[in-house]
């Protein structure tokens, strides 16, 4: 029987000392020249600026802004909101996480990719979708004639619909390769189901737990459309506060003092997260995720898939299928009308819109070209992390996650005032906006691949060394097998971002190459009928192109047993 | 265990990576590579400008055959955050000319002097009221109103006349059937703000709105929302089960519902409220700084040529600003013309602007 | 010839020295197990001969050659890990084929001899098998079919047969010795059961806090300890302090005669069990345990005087637990060790 947790001595022990370093700070050198340009360094010269004027340095507004008392309350609220959306995610996600880890059933691949699908949505589309569940004349309403618009419920429900992906990719991911043989021997010594689970497996899934619910916490802590749209006027976070500081008053001081604050809340909660989780991080025995997955078997399991399968049914797939249904809801009966529209566009009535083929294609290029960077930033950087780390690295590690936790509006106005010379004046070039997109894209990479890459066994590196594999044929034949899976979960996280980024590309200067959410968003900003059809159907095809793109990367898997690759 | 080779690897990976990008996006988009570069002889012209902005390919072709110039547009977020953009990058602008200013930004783009000052060839076809810098730091290029617009079907079958001015909305038999859009984040909702507080004088908008607050007016985030969920009479609207048949919108919306109707209905499904206006005027100007100023003139001029002016109304869905420009038959057909539109001078939204959508808040919101 | 040299080997993990100033020479076709409790240093000696681990100071040679700066892959040599370490994402085949692949061998090459290798450790045809459905003493068979099969100049064993069941061990032991000899392999192993040492190994060399207290031949290890920590460590616990002088030694239990030429003066002392024996007369003792040895019975005494005291006798002359029996002692079976 393997119990399988011991203590291993790992590369990155204190004996190795100089040569270790050298080899973190060499893995880190592209993903820390990433952020500190694309990043650190936008961002330092925008607050900067606020806080600088022609007599010098002026630190007196932050006291001023702090103690203003609408401000208290906005941070309050987008703290408390963005924890209890955190909770809630967690609660409904992880028996999703569990069946999709663990159960076999017809559709699950689909199902997987339909999850994620809200991540790429405009949240304007969105929000269209979810008041027709939650809102006026929705489900809810025509059934229970519950509403729940304009209340918190209604953002938190959303938050739970944009993030469940999130749980069930990240947990279920690592879940999947946990020897389901751990929580057996457990179950053998005397423990109950619960308690195996919460003794054995909860504790092997922490890290992987703790990123999904850091991810959440910061995606829901820098929520903008889901708030504003569900919520209404009378909500709102200090993301919208930095957006109306900075896009619309320019008032650039506070918006300086509400980005450090920002900063401030997310340090304080990667800080949290990295004392308690970091040290539990150990080796687990992985295994072939399609080992450990088995049809439900008896009623309990069965009823547990059930469960599952309703919530997502209920959550994710009934407003999804709203937004199909009106893209289908033509004039003159159901049909494929606005579809056709959308080939024609640019003939009907003279106007010139973006030939939406166009931009799938813009889409998909700016998403490759983000993913591949996530990927070369992203993977460097957990290369570097899993090697046991001191302070320093961990400080990288924040750093990593901080974009996730800083206004849009903040990066893109930051580009502006600092990719302004050559040989960097990137202002108006392409590549910034799947730059921007892959400063969102790389902590999910690193966060999905470091509890996997921190959890291979080092000795297994050792043996294939021992066997004459050269370093370069271990990381191809062991590393990259083993987290293959992370990586291609990685990639479809920051794939999706990517597609459905529409923050940061906003506020950067675009040659007119749009991509499918902005696409939807100008024909949303229109009236007629013709207009909202279309902007449905594009969403429809947005989803398409995202749960199409997941399928086919979830296919590369190569084949398990085969011994070649 | 040496890894030298392992970070030997990936950095190549990283590398190549990066180069297949730069490959690629050379090869699918070439345009831009002239453009950046941008040396003072240089042929292109590139325009600046919010997310709204739009001009029909044969119009813009016909320009850049006509001057020799090749029109780059980059756009960059709504109105404001574009503005913002370009006094953030003041003296090393990202373009030649800037067009997106309205009335409700002008104070902050003239007193920031991210312009340089042009008369532009034709400017005396412009409608002289809305020739509003006389430095002509700015030239006018359209106008809109912002206005509450109703739903026709909902008023005739209720038998009650819709409401036409902003006393009407007062009104108990209007009573929870307006939607508008939040003063803070969306632009339209400002509009129809600054329109109670030219109506009712910086003293009296306040007590109008606590009014219209009794009478349950609805505020939601933004234009998008209000008109295509909450709305009754739009399409959207319709699908989303909207309840509230007034809506803070555009005058120019029912010919847009007319334009693009599935076939298209011989009359607007919605009406414009034309006592309940604000007049938006976007204006364009030369950045200083620009590498290209010739060519920034030049597509000045071409944006109060006639050409563009007709295309506009189809495009942007705004009015022209010159007076001999024809509306297409769309607009005279089933567009409100708006007699008084409330007015606000520049400098005092520029003065008052972020405490007055504060006191609003505080009078709506909370 | 001598394949392996070790000459001062040290390993230090901060002030604490794991490995300390080893010298240790293995030669061509000699099976050299190191045996010692847990802690010893013995695993570490195993890194540091793969090259898994940096020497603190001291060298390691391979067939005369200084390995320092010779990585891992390049030794030539093979470690089988404690828990195999298999790699979960291949199946048998695959794994055995890995260390030939590494190599840069062709397939059908290497498909032969993926076969016979696990003919050899009696797993035919289970190249397909995933690693996950096998037995504890099915993976061991692969772990040591993978590490045979490029062929290492040396395989090291690191606990081969740690994990396994008793009868396992001791028919794997028999299967192993023989394998090797008859492949003609160089083996280091590492064990901590003396047994599993004794059986397999050429020469034994035990390990105490990193240093090697002992090495030779098991028979001269078994016979001849050479510290009351070896013989401890043996499973010898008749051990006490002595005064030797003139053919006999003063111990707690009174006088012991030892070996003819062993040295004297104050030393330590050991009776092994076999030269406790039964007499007429001599020391008292109460029969505290009889334990059922098979071919004897094993007796703990409780002596007049002195430390309890193990002894050997026949199935048939076995006293009752209880019984009061006279000890006398055996000088063959005595061992003069050195003062502690």
């Amino acid at each position: 029987m393997v119990l399988d947790r011991r203590e291993v001595v790992r590369d990155g022990s204190p004996r190795e000392g100089g040569r270790a370093t050298a080899v973190r700070l060499a893995l880190m050198a592209v993903p820390l020249a990433f952020f500190g340009l694309f990043f650190a360094y936008p961002v330092a010269a925008i607050v900067g600026r606020g806080f600088r004027t022609d007599e010098g340095w002026q630190f007196g507004r932050i006291g001023e802004v702090l103690s203003q008392p609408d401000i208290a309350g906005v941070l309050w609220f987008t703290t408390w909101q963005a924890l209890a959306s955190t909770v809630l995610t967690l609660l409904v996600a992880l028996p999703g996480a569990y069946v999709f880890a663990r159960f076999s059933f017809p559709g699950k691949q689909l199902l997987r990719a339909l999850v994620t699908v809200p991540f790429v949505l405009p949240t304007v589309v969105v929000g269209t979708a979810f008041l027709a569940l939650v809102g006026r004349g929705g489900l809810l309403d025509e059934v229970w004639g519950v509403r729940l618009d304009t209340t918190v419920w209604a953002i938190l429900l959303a938050h739970v619909f944009f993030n469940y992906a999130v749980v069930v990719r990240t947990v279920g991911g690592l879940w999947a390769q946990l020897d389901p043989r751990q929580e057996e021997a457990a179950r053998v010594l005397g423990a109950g189901r619960f308690a195996a689970w919460r003794r054995v497996t909860l504790p092997a899934l922490g890290p992987a737990v703790a990123a999904a619910a850091l991810m959440v916490f910061l995606f829901t802590f820098s929520s903008f459309g889901v708030v504003q749209i569900l919520g209404g006027p009378g909500y709102a976070t200090l993301e919208v506060e930095v957006y109306r500081q900075t896009a619309q008053l320019l008032d650039l001081p506070t918006a300086a003092v509400l980005t450090l604050v920002q900063f401030a809340a997310v340090g304080l909660v990667l800080a949290v997260h990295a004392r308690t989780v970091r040290r539990r991080e150990t080796a687990l025995r992985l295994v072939d995720p399609a080992r450990t997955a088995h049809p439900p078997r008896g009623w309990a399991q069965r009823a547990l898939l059930g469960g599952v399968l309703l919530t997502v049914v209920l959550l994710i797939v009934a407003p999804l299928a709203v937004l199909v249904e009106r893209s289908l809801d033509a004039p003159g009966g159901y049909g494929f009308g606005f579809y056709r529209a959308l080939q024609e566009a640019g003939a009907g009535g003279g106007t010139f819109l973006v030939p939406p083929l166009e931009a799938i294609w813009n889409s998909l290029q700016y998403a490759l070209a983000a993913t591949a960077i996530a990927l070369a930033v992203g993977g460097l950087a957990a290369a570097a992390l899993a090697r046991r780390a001191g302070r320093f690295v961990r400080g990288f590690d924040a750093l990593l996650m901080l974009p996730l936790g800083v206004s849009a509006v903040t990066v893109g106005f930051g580009f502006l005032i600092t990719l302004d010379r050559p040989p960097l004046d990137l202002r108006t070039s392409w590549i910034l906006v799947p730059l921007a997109q892959a400063l969102v894209g790389v902590p999910f990479v690193v966060r999905t691949m470091l509890p996997v890459l921190r959890a291979v066994d080092g000795r297994l590196r050792e043996a294939a060394a021992v066997l004459g594999a050269s370093p370069l044929r271990v990381w191809r034949e062991v590393d990259l097998p083993l987290v293959r899976r992370a990586v291609l979960i990685a990639a479809g996280f920051a794939f999706a971002v990517s597609l459905g980024e529409f923050g940061a590309t906003v506020f950067i200067a675009r040659p007119d190459h749009p991509t499918l959410p902005v696409a939807v968003a100008r024909l949303l900003g229109r009236a007629g009928e013709m207009n909202y059809g279309q902007a449905m159907a594009l969403s429809t095809i947005l989803m398409l192109v995202c749960a199409v793109s997941l399928l086919v990367l979830e296919r590369l898997r190569p084949d398990k047993t085969s011994g070649e690759f | 265990m040496s890894t030298t080779k392992k970070i030997a690897g990936a950095a190549l990976a990283a590398a190549l990576g990066v180069s297949t990008l730069a490959a690629c996006g050379g090869g699918t988009k070439k345009d831009d590579g002239a453009a950046a570069s941008g040396s003072p002889k240089s042929k292109t012209v590139t325009l600046v400008s919010h997310d709204s902005f739009n001009v029909s390919e044969p119009v813009l072709k016909e320009f850049e055959q006509q001057s020799g110039y090749t029109v780059k547009v980059l756009k960059s977020g709504d109105a404001g955050a574009a503005l913002n953009q370009e006094i953030l990058t003041k003296g090393s602008p990202r373009g030649d000319v800037f067009f997106g200013v309205d009335n409700t930004l002008l104070s902050r783009a003239l007193d920031n002097g991210i312009f340089t000052p042009y008369e532009a060839k034709g400017l005396d076809g412009v409608k002289p009221e809305y020739v509003l810098d006389k430095q002509h730091r700015v030239t006018p290029v359209d106008s809109g109103d912002i206005c509450v617009n109703y739903d026709k079907a909902y008023f005739a079958d209720k038998k009650i006349a819709p409401p036409q001015t902003l006393d009407d909305l007062v009104k108990p038999e209007y009573k929870n059937l307006l939607v508008t859009e939040n003063a803070a984040t969306s632009s339209p909702g400002l509009g129809f703000l600054l329109a109670s507080v030219g109506k009712y004088g910086e003293d009296g908008w306040k007590d109008y709105w606590s009014k219209l607050k009794a009478n349950g007016v609805e505020v939601v985030d933004g234009w998008e929302q209000a008109y295509n969920e909450r709305f009754s009479g739009s399409a959207g609207g319709k699908k989303a089960k909207g309840d509230r048949p007034l809506v803070v919108s555009y005058a120019s919306s029912p010919p847009v519902e007319v334009l693009y109707g599935e076939p298209q209905p011989a009359e607007a499904p919605t009406g414009v409220a034309t006592g309940t206006c604000f007049r938006q005027v976007e204006f364009a100007g030369l950045l200083k700084g620009a590498k290209n100023e010739e060519g920034g003139k030049a597509l000045i001029d071409f944006l109060i040529g006639k050409k563009f002016q007709e295309d506009m109304p189809l495009q942007m869905f705004v009015n022209p600003v010159v007076k001999d420009a024809k509306l297409p038959e769309v607009f005279t057909k089933h567009g409100a013309v708006v007699e008084k539109p409330e007015n606000v001078a520049p400098e005092t939204i520029a003065k008052n602007r972020d405490q007055w959508v504060k006191a609003w808040s505080s009078i709506v919101v909370k | 010839m001598t394949l392996l040299r070790l000459e001062g080997v040290t390993v230090r993990f901060g002030d604490r020295a794991v490995v300390d100033a080893v010298d240790l020479e293995v030669a061509e076709h000699e099976t050299v197990c190191v045996l010692g409790p847990s802690g010893s240093g013995k695993s570490t000696l195993l890194r540091v001969v793969a090259g898994l681990q940096q020497p603190s100071a001291g060298r390691v040679l391979l067939a005369g050659a200084d390995q320092a700066g010779v990585p891992v892959h390049r030794r030539g040599v093979g470690l089988m890990f404690q828990d195999h370490q298999l790699f979960p994402h291949r199946d048998v085949g695959g794994n055995v084929a890995f260390g030939l692949r590494a190599r840069g061998s062709a397939k059908p090459e290497y498909e032969e001899r993926v076969a016979s290798l696990l003919e050899l450790v009696g797993l035919p045809g289970a190249q397909r098998r995933a690693v996950a459905s096998l037995s504890g003493g099915e993976q061991q068979r692969v772990a040591l079919a993978r590490a045979l099969a490029p062929s290492p100049r040396l395989l090291m064993l690191d606990e081969p047969l740690g994990q396994l069941d008793r009868g396992l061990r001791e028919r794997l032991v028999v299967e192993l010795q023989g394998l090797f000899s008859r492949l003609g392999t160089t083996v280091l192993a590492v064990t901590h059961d003396q047994g599993e040492a004794f059986a397999l190994a050429d020469r034994v060399v035990v390990m105490r806090d990193g240093r090697i207290a002992q090495a030779g031949t098991p028979l001269e290890v078994w016979q001849r300890p050479a510290s009351e920590f070896v013989a401890r460590f043996l499973g010898f616990e008749n051990v006490v302090p002595a005064t030797v002088s003139g053919g006999a030694a003063a111990t707690p239990w009174g006088k012991v005669p030892v070996p003819a030429g062993s040295p004297e003066g104050e030393r330590r002392l050991l009776v092994r069990p076999a030269g406790v024996v039964l007499s007429a007369a001599g020391l008292g003792c109460v029969v505290e345990s009889r334990t059922f040895r098979g071919t004897h019975v094993a007796l703990l005494l409780r002596p007049e005087a002195g430390p309890a005291l193990e002894a050997e006798c026949d199935l048939t002359a076995a006293p009752a637990v209880g019984d009061r029996v006279a000890v006398a002692f055996t000088p063959s079976e005595v061992v003069v060790l050195p003062a502690a």
